[in-house]
């Protein structure tokens, strides 16, 4: 298939695995923000072709992992308030709150509905005028722009039964967190090629230069994601800290300005809370005042308990790169994808059920401990 | 041979339902309703001898030897999809899972339940389907039943199936019978039933030309047997798809299976729809796919014998090897990572 299969080539990826080598003269970590590069490193055995001197980390970009409990609990209090239809992405659907999950919700007989987008969301409620349709709206600034539109044509169509329960984050803020932290040991960034589809990457360029840290605009296929590596390498090895875009058949620098016009709009920045890190100033959107009348939290009042993470769950560390789930006590015990305690074992894009997934059998679970 | 002979069937459907009729509770009393439905609808659909005989069973002549035996039900929405709709589902279904016994499909059994207020004119198209999916597969519809549940209690209509079919072969097909060295054959590319029943949901907008690849699988199995070849398990790859029909095997015998990921058939627009759903195809559902494994050294004829009989895309895919270990896969970039079972139904992600 053109556009994946050259990006999948063995020969390309040797070649590209043999230039990080002879690149790599130091020992350096680099994270993957995003949680679709954790799954093709974990699918594909990326960081198995990587020298010793390399270490991939993996961060915090999985968007139903950093959804906190207290909105999935607002959710399923939407879900089962009557008349209402609660809209999700499906990978949200089996994602604890602190009293179980959307699908719980379903099976105890709330109305969850899987989509694909918010604007199948906002056409169930086009076709049932007489009950009130809720889109969960999470996600980085991939899926925003999305809900912008949703958003934007349900004032302009004037359906009233619709609303949305805005729980998006948003990624550079993510990024200065972990570089803040005293326990940080990330050295360079691979950045979301598609964040970036839509954001561009001037935002970047600031963190790079404040934290002297190299930042790849990086694609999601093995020759995206060892490119990235081997540019950040180079970047390290010659003591350069400079935004570079290895996804250049996607990113433009100022990325998808009419996706970003919509998302001014529609959104404004407010402090968002995240599963297992904790609340951080300016890392998400909400409705913006022209939109307030979107707001299902104010529609329905949903109650959610304070907020609390399973103490069984090292989700938050996991999140910033600062343990493998391997590590978790509960991994693959207590905590499996049929089970999940956090977030990070749910999504395909999760790193723990990614390591469930493609490193658990003891052959190979061996090479993890 | 004491086969059912063949069926007589008429190109239209012998009775039309007005529009607007619809199933009433009284369609499973016991009633005149319920007489008129079986002896406008399902007798003359399936007409064979054993249904006319009007009995409350269905009395058949067996050969001496082994008889396969099966039951399957179907539960599918939507009713009708791309390629195929609950009725050839459910005789497809059935006659494939005799088909992996080694069986020559002959009887199949069907208990409908039906929601209050179904469409008659849907039923009927659910029985035409069924009545052609029969012909297609060489079996009959012998015996059967109806109930009727209230509206809100079903989810318009479900279907059982069960199906008898004789054993030909002496071969036991059975994953005991799986040795190391084994070769893995598939019988056609993957994914599409699974992405098809997907693309038809009314909540999942996207467009695509994918249908489903529901079908009869007796004929190239027995083709396979025919043929003298020696095949030790077959399974089809219905729920969980080829990556939990081989994970199954491997465990049941105690073997391991390396799979080569770039000689795995999928279709352009299986691998599309895969890509940007967040799915993977190996996982995906099949309702006209089969894996097969026999000794690599009747790999080659076993294909081209499966292109003769209409699988002209059977490709093999892998190796039976000797530890225990379950399922390996070697990735198109050359690694290899354990393939697992799924859990739970596969979620679409969100970006």
């Amino acid at each position: 298939m053109k556009y994946l299969d050259e990006y999948r080539d063995a020969r390309a990826v040797e070649a590209l695995a043999a230039a990080i080598r002879r690149t790599a003269r130091r020992r350096w970590t680099i994270m993957e923000v995003c949680g679709g590069q954790t799954h093709a490193i974990l699918r594909f055995g990326i960081d198995r072709l990587l020298p010793e001197t390399v270490e991939l980390i993996h961060g915090p970009g999985c968007p139903v992992c950093v959804t906190p409990p207290e909105a999935i609990d607002r959710a399923i209090a939407i879900a089962r308030a009557p008349r209402a239809i609660l809209a999700s992405f499906g990978d949200m659907l089996r994602v604890p709150g602190s009293a179980g999950s959307l699908l719980d919700a379903r099976a105890a007989g709330g109305d969850v509905r899987m989509v694909y987008s918010p604007l199948d969301a906002l056409e169930l409620a086009r076709r049932n005028p007489s009950r009130e349709v809720v889109f969960f709206a999470v996600g980085f600034e991939t899926t925003a722009p999305a809900t912008a539109l949703a958003a934007k044509t349900a004032l302009a169509e004037g359906i009233g039964n619709f609303s949305l329960l805005v729980a998006h984050v948003l990624v550079p803020p993510a990024i200065e967190a972990i570089l803040s932290s005293e326990a940080n040991r990330v050295q360079g960034f691979l950045a979301a090629g598609h964040v970036c589809t839509v954001m561009g990457f001037e935002e970047y360029e600031p963190l790079a230069r404040r934290h002297r840290v190299p930042i790849v605009v990086t694609g999601f296929e093995p020759v995206d994601i060892l490119e990235g590596v081997l540019l950040c390498v180079r970047q390290l090895e010659e003591g350069r800290a400079e935004v570079e875009n290895q996804y250049l058949r996607a990113v433009r620098r100022r990325g998808n300005e009419a996706a970003r016009a919509l998302l001014a709009e529609v959104f404004q920045v407010v402090p968002r809370r995240w599963r297992g890190i904790g609340e951080i100033a300016a890392s998400g959107l909400g409705l913006s005042p022209a939109y307030a009348a979107l707001d299902a939290e104010a529609r329905f009042a949903p109650a959610a308990r304070p907020p609390a993470d399973d103490a069984r769950c090292i989700a938050g560390l996991v999140l910033k790169g600062a343990r493998r789930p391997p590590a978790c006590p509960s991994f693959g015990s207590a905590c499996t994808p049929e089970h999940p305690l956090g977030a990070p074992m749910v999504s395909s894009e999760g790193a723990c059920a990614a390591y469930y997934r493609y490193r658990r059998q003891p052959a190979s679970a061996a090479e993890e401990s | 041979m004491n086969r059912t002979p063949p069926l007589d069937f008429t190109a239209t459907c012998p009775v039309q339902a007005a529009p607007g009729d619809r199933v009433r509770l009284a369609h499973g009393g016991g009633g005149a309703l319920m007489h008129r439905l079986i002896e406008r609808l399902f007798l003359p659909a399936f007409a064979n001898p054993a249904l006319e005989a009007r009995h409350d069973g269905a009395v058949l002549e067996v050969d001496a030897g082994r008889i396969a035996f099966t039951t399957d039900t179907f539960v599918v929405r939507p009713l009708f999809f791309p390629g195929g709709d609950i009725g050839s589902l459910a005789v497809n279904g059935t006659v494939n899972d005799l088909a992996m016994c080694g069986a020559r499909p002959l009887w199949l059994s069907a208990g409908f339940v039906l929601e209050e207020g179904f469409p008659l004119a849907d039923l009927e198209r659910i029985v035409r389907s069924m009545r052609e999916a029969a012909a297609a597969a060489g079996v009959a519809l012998v015996t059967g039943d109806t109930k009727v549940v209230e509206a809100g209690k079903g989810d318009g209509v479900f279907v059982n199936t069960a199906g008898i079919g004789r054993v030909e072969t002496a071969l036991e097909i059975a994953p005991r019978a799986v040795r190391p060295g084994d070769a893995v054959i598939v019988s056609g590319d993957i994914g599409r039933h699974g992405l098809a029943v997907l693309a038809a949901r009314e909540e999942i907008a996207f467009a695509t030309t994918l249908e489903s690849d529901c079908a009869p699988l007796a004929r190239p199995v027995l083709a396979m047997l025919e043929a003298g070849i020696e095949v030790h398990c077959l399974r089809d790859l219905t729920r969980g798809g080829l990556a939990a029909a081989l994970i199954e095997i491997a465990e049941a015998a105690g073997v391991a299976i390396e799979l080569d990921e770039a000689a795995i058939p999928v279709s352009e627009p299986v691998r599309g729809a895969s890509e940007l759903l967040g799915l993977d195809p190996l996982y995906i559902a099949n309702e006209g796919r089969f894996v097969a494994i026999l000794p690599e050294s009747e790999a080659e004829r076993a294909q081209a014998v499966l292109a003769r009989a209409g699988c002209a895309e059977a490709a093999r895919i892998g190796r039976v090897q000797a530890c225990a270990g379950g399922v390996t896969l070697r990735t198109v970039i050359g690694s290899r990572r354990p393939l697992d079972l799924p859990s739970g139904e596969q979620l679409p992600r969100i970006c």
